[in-house]
């Protein structure tokens, strides 16, 4: 079958779709798109967590057919995300219930290339920022989908406790860190979200 | 400066202040961004045009003769490529294997356990390639099983292999028993008079596994020239080449292997998984194929954990000293020895603990069973000890009336003890040290769930399911400690080569590093740049791909990485900036006296004196020209280990952490909740702060994993395995993982590159028994077992 939606603000088709292949398959086989994660196929790891239409799900559990017409945000379009987010509503956060990117909003913007010899010339979403700079990362197959569960997050809820932050990301596996450096990032990046949204504010 | 020293000389640091950058700082991952990003490559994002995909078939039953494989209806379906079972095979040697090469590429005329591979499949879509499977015909007449010590070693017992001529089936007592290490040292018959108490206590310790997130997976391209290049997820390189190459029957350098991106290891990846069974399809269809297995699929793909039994027999004196120790571990090893020499080896070398004690009776063995095949998971054979002698240690306490802290304190092993190998620990082991911190740290708050708003479950055993608000819920507090060997031991040739070249680049000088190391995610890629920039005096370090284009690096496993590969490319920069400094006395020697007499540093890009003078540009020095150096490194070598005495010199390096865990238990329902896992570590040195804090934390986590949660379940009627799934075997989430704060001690071993200490493993054997402690100081329970279920505290079991 034929399968159309968008990924990462860019309409996007797919042929020849097997009616039994998962969202998960066509994202990191026939769109080019690894970037979500194949760690479990069973839904209870979040590796492979992409975001539908603005939920975060497990794109494994989700049969192709079903995403027809709809929006899906991966790790790769992440920064984009975020960064058309933060021109939406600075400084991040809904506590008002404005929440997320508009919809007219999000079928604008597009995820931009990055050197993938290097990463080099792409620009990080706070998230990602602070994935890296709190040592979050150490084999990095469960990342993608913490960073899109914590990003969605934070998205709703700007001043997580840390017990928010467990109970957010707790459909998450990771074998390396032991959390405690996730936690940190998550942290790191709410607090520095608030800091650009008092900065903003200030203005 | 030296620029060339004897193996494992004290070295001396005479680099690292003027560089930014280099070891003792947080540097942040090089491939921090690509991971972020998605845009890393692991083995499982391979791709290549034209590509098929491989799937294994594996056996349903444990032990069975293979009566006949019909393959004609798989090898129908559209889209399906080749089948391929044993008689395909290219080559003489069908085998292999880490120790011992007892592993059949494909299964002949048996199987041995659930899931051993038995026929392939190529196919131009995953989905294809499984059905294709399902349809091969295999007809099995199952055999008796071994399941246990006491059917193994039964004087009728089915051979699991027949006809063994290995190194080890000499001195084991039966066929049955892969390796047998006993340890005698004093006389702990004698010794036993003089105690004023004796604890006994039997232990069982479950298998568990890796669970590395990222699948085994690769991708083989057939090449021109009859080889193959191989991409693929392992553990060390070099030794899959020697297992993969005589079985297609080419020789080494046909089959080029570059690592891909790794989705942690934890011991897991040791084991060749796919390697073999992809070349073999894409040397048979000439088109590469790619296999990745699923979840399922890799509970099969990989060996565990050893599960164990383990006996133990203390004594002490009223005052508290240890008099012997007696003790017997038996690891069921499983279908295939994998590891289990050494396992046995580390398991009872280990038996005894971080504790001085004069006289003791060891004996280890593993065994050959029907069940999966065990080898390598993080700690190797000294984490099921610890969790025993730990639990002996707190009875020992008890009946001594002592505070567990301070009798294991007070018979703690220091520099200078003399191991019941006969080896002396010749540098530091603040065992009483890391105790006394992590006792001397203030306990978490009681009652935390406790808000104005009533209880916060997530705070409670059970959590969200909202079991208790309190109501049963008791404290408890643990302690344990426990020592790792660092690096390979029992007289292994224990080496890392590194290539290290310096250049200018742009008009800035440049040192690019090549190893074969697996970077499985511990960071070792950030740890190579940082030596570099130390030693080399540059910024800009790159890290070529691993690959075996250049000499081994050993095993990203035994904590040793850091150790030896790091140890390599220290050497390697060593002998590259005396290479650079003889180019500048030569180019600019006439101008300075101090090229010829001063002690020369490369820092912040110069050439500078020790008192600081600078005396030239590294971009001047290297102008037109490049340094480069491949060079093997190796520590100081081990000795093997007697095979009636177990004495011998067999390990290089020892590594000591020590737990204080805090935990609330639902008497009522049997949950637990660990509110606090304390650690102290001795790590020598920490190049990296930032991945010592992650090695720490991690290797704790999985530590309590096993204590409270994972347990592959075996039955013990059909040796099958019955929880292959994250569904069923659980992992700790970051609901289950408690604060993890961390104390870290650097007291330099004088005989290791930059005083380091191999930190990877220690903090995994700890942690187990330090939660078991807590949970029988919550419930007064004896808890003889580790994974702890509900049933074992609630009394149904």
């Amino acid at each position: 079958m034929r399968v159309n939606f968008t990924v990462n603000g860019r309409p996007q088709e797919a042929d020849d779709v097997w009616e039994g292949e998962s969202l998960l398959y066509v994202l990191r086989e026939r769109m080019g798109l690894p970037g979500s994660k194949n760690a479990c196929e069973q839904g209870e790891c979040g590796s492979c967590t992409v975001r539908l239409d603005g939920v975060p799900v497990c794109s494994c559990l989700v049969a192709a057919g079903q995403v027809e017409g709809r929006e899906v945000t991966t790790v790769e379009g992440l920064a984009d995300y975020a960064e058309h987010r933060e021109q939406a509503h600075p400084g991040g956060g809904c506590a008002s219930g404005a929440c997320g990117v508009p919809l007219q909003d999000a079928q604008r913007w597009q995820a931009k290339g990055t050197d993938s010899g290097t990463g080099e010339g792409g620009r990080l979403s706070p998230v990602q920022e602070a994935f890296i700079d709190a040592g979050a990362v150490q084999c990095g197959f469960c990342t993608p989908g913490l960073l899109i569960a914590a990003d969605e997050m934070l998205e709703r809820n700007p001043q997580p406790t840390d017990a928010d932050i467990r109970e957010a990301l707790s459909g998450n596996l990771c074998r390396c860190t032991g959390y405690e450096k996730i936690l940190d990032a998550v942290r790191l990046a709410a607090a520095r979200q608030d800091r650009r949204g008092l900065q903003e504010g200030a203005v | 400066m030296a620029s060339t020293r004897t193996t494992g000389a004290p070295t001396k640091i005479t680099q690292g202040s003027g560089t930014k950058g280099g070891i003792g700082e947080s540097t942040l991952r090089p491939d921090g961004t690509l991971k972020v990003t998605g845009e890393f490559a692991y083995s499982s994002d391979m791709w290549h045009e034209d590509m098929l995909w491989g799937q294994t078939l594996r056996s349903t039953v444990a032990h069975a003769e293979i009566v006949s494989i019909d393959t004609s209806e798989a090898l129908a379906q559209p889209g399906v490529y080749a089948v391929l079972t044993y008689d395909d095979l290219p080559a003489a040697t069908k085998k292999y294997g880490l120790e011992l090469q007892d592993t059949p590429v494909l299964a002949h005329g048996k199987v041995r356990h659930h899931g051993e591979p038995v026929a392939l499949v190529a196919a131009d879509h995953p989905e294809t390639a499984r059905r294709a499977a399902a349809k091969i015909r295999i007809e099995y007449r199952e055999l008796p099983l071994v399941t246990d010590e006491a059917s193994a070693t039964a004087a009728d017992a089915v051979l699991v292999h027949e006809g063994r001529d290995d190194e080890y089936i000499k001195h084991v007592p039966h066929p049955n028993i892969v390796h047998r290490q006993p340890i005698v040292r004093g006389d702990a018959a004698e010794a036993a008079k003089r105690a004023d108490v004796v604890v006994r206590g039997e232990y069982t310790f479950g298998m568990q596994d890796q669970a590395f997130l990222g699948p085994e997976s690769g991708l083989a391209v057939p090449a021109e020239d009859g080889g193959v290049d191989l991409y693929v997820a392992t553990q060390w390189l070099h030794s899959d080449l020697e297992q993969i190459a005589p079985v297609l029957g080419l020789p080494e350098e046909k089959v080029r292997m570059t690592l891909s991106g790794v989705g942690g290891a934890f011991g897991g990846r040791e084991d060749i998984s796919m390697q073999i069974h992809a070349c073999l399809l894409a040397l048979r269809t000439g088109k590469p194929v790619k296999i990745v297995y699923n979840r399922f699929e890799s509970f099969f793909g990989h060996v565990h954990r050893h599960p164990a039994k383990l006996t133990y027999e203390h004594g002490a004196t009223k005052d508290g000293k240890l008099t012997h120790m007696k003790c017997r571990i038996v690891l069921d090893g499983g279908a295939y020895a994998s590891a289990s020499p050494a396992v046995v080896g580390n398991a009872s070398s280990l038996s005894v603990g971080p504790y001085v004690i004069d006289d003791v009776d060891i004996e280890a063995v593993a065994l050959y069973t029907n069940n999966p095949p065990c080898g390598a998971m993080r700690g190797f054979g000294a984490v099921q000890a610890c969790f025993a002698y730990e639990a002996q240690m707190d009875k020992l306490a008890a009946r001594l009336g002592m505070d567990p802290v301070e009798f294991r304190q007070l018979n703690a092993m220091e520099q200078g003890t003399l191991l019941p190998t006969g080896q002396v620990v010749d540098s530091p082991a603040p065992v009483a040290e890391i105790l006394r911190r992590v006792k001397a740290r203030p306990l978490p708050p009681e009652r935390q769930w406790e808000s104005s708003e009533g209880a916060d479950v997530r705070q409670l055993p059970g959590g969200l399911s909202n079991t208790t608000h309190g109501e049963g819920v008791v404290r408890g507090v643990g302690y344990a400690v426990g020592i790792k060997n660092v690096g390979f031991s029992e007289g292994f040739d224990d080496y890392s080569t590194a290539k290290v070249r310096m250049e200018v680049i742009n008009g800035e000088p440049v040192a690019t590093v090549h190893t074969a190391m697996a970077e499985v995610g511990q960071g070792g890629v950030t740890v190579h740049a940082q030596i570099a920039r130390t030693e080399l005096g540059v910024t800009q370090v790159t890290i070529h791909p691993a690959d075996t284009q250049v000499g081994s690096a050993g095993s990203s496993s035994a904590s040793r990485q850091t150790y030896v590969t790091g140890g390599a490319v220290k050497n390697s920069c060593e002998l590259v900036r005396e290479q650079v400094l003889e180019l500048g006395r030569r180019k600019f020697g006439t101008y300075h006296p101090a090229w010829a007499t001063a002690e020369l540093l490369l820092e912040g890009g110069k050439v500078v004196t020790d008192g600081g003078e600078v005396l030239g540009d590294l971009v001047d020095v290297l102008q037109g020209e490049s340094v480069e150096v491949e060079a093997e490194w190796r520590h100081r070598p081990t000795e093997p280990f007697d095979l009636r005495t177990g004495q011998g010199n067999g390990h290089v390096q020892y590594s000591f952490a020590a737990h204080r865990a805090v935990v609330e238990v639902d008497t009522e329902l049997g949950l637990v909740k660990v509110i606090e896992l304390a650690v102290a570590q001795d790590v020598g040195k920490a190049l990296n702060p930032l991945s010592v804090l992650g090695q720490i934390q991690g290797g704790t986590t999985q530590g309590l994993g096993v204590a409270v949660m994972e347990e592959i379940i075996v039955d013990p009627e059909t040796a099958k395995v019955k929880n292959p799934s994250f569904t069923d075997y659980l992992i700790p989430t970051i609901l289950d993982t408690p604060t993890i704060p961390v104390d870290v001690l650097e007291l330099a071993d004088e005989h290791a590159p930059y005083g380091l200490r191999g930190i990877g493993e220690a903090p995994t054997l700890s942690s187990t028994p330090a939660v078991l402690a807590a949970i029988r100081d919550a419930t007064g329970l004896e808890l003889n077992r580790t994974p702890v279920r509900p049933e074992h505290l609630t009394g149904t079991v």
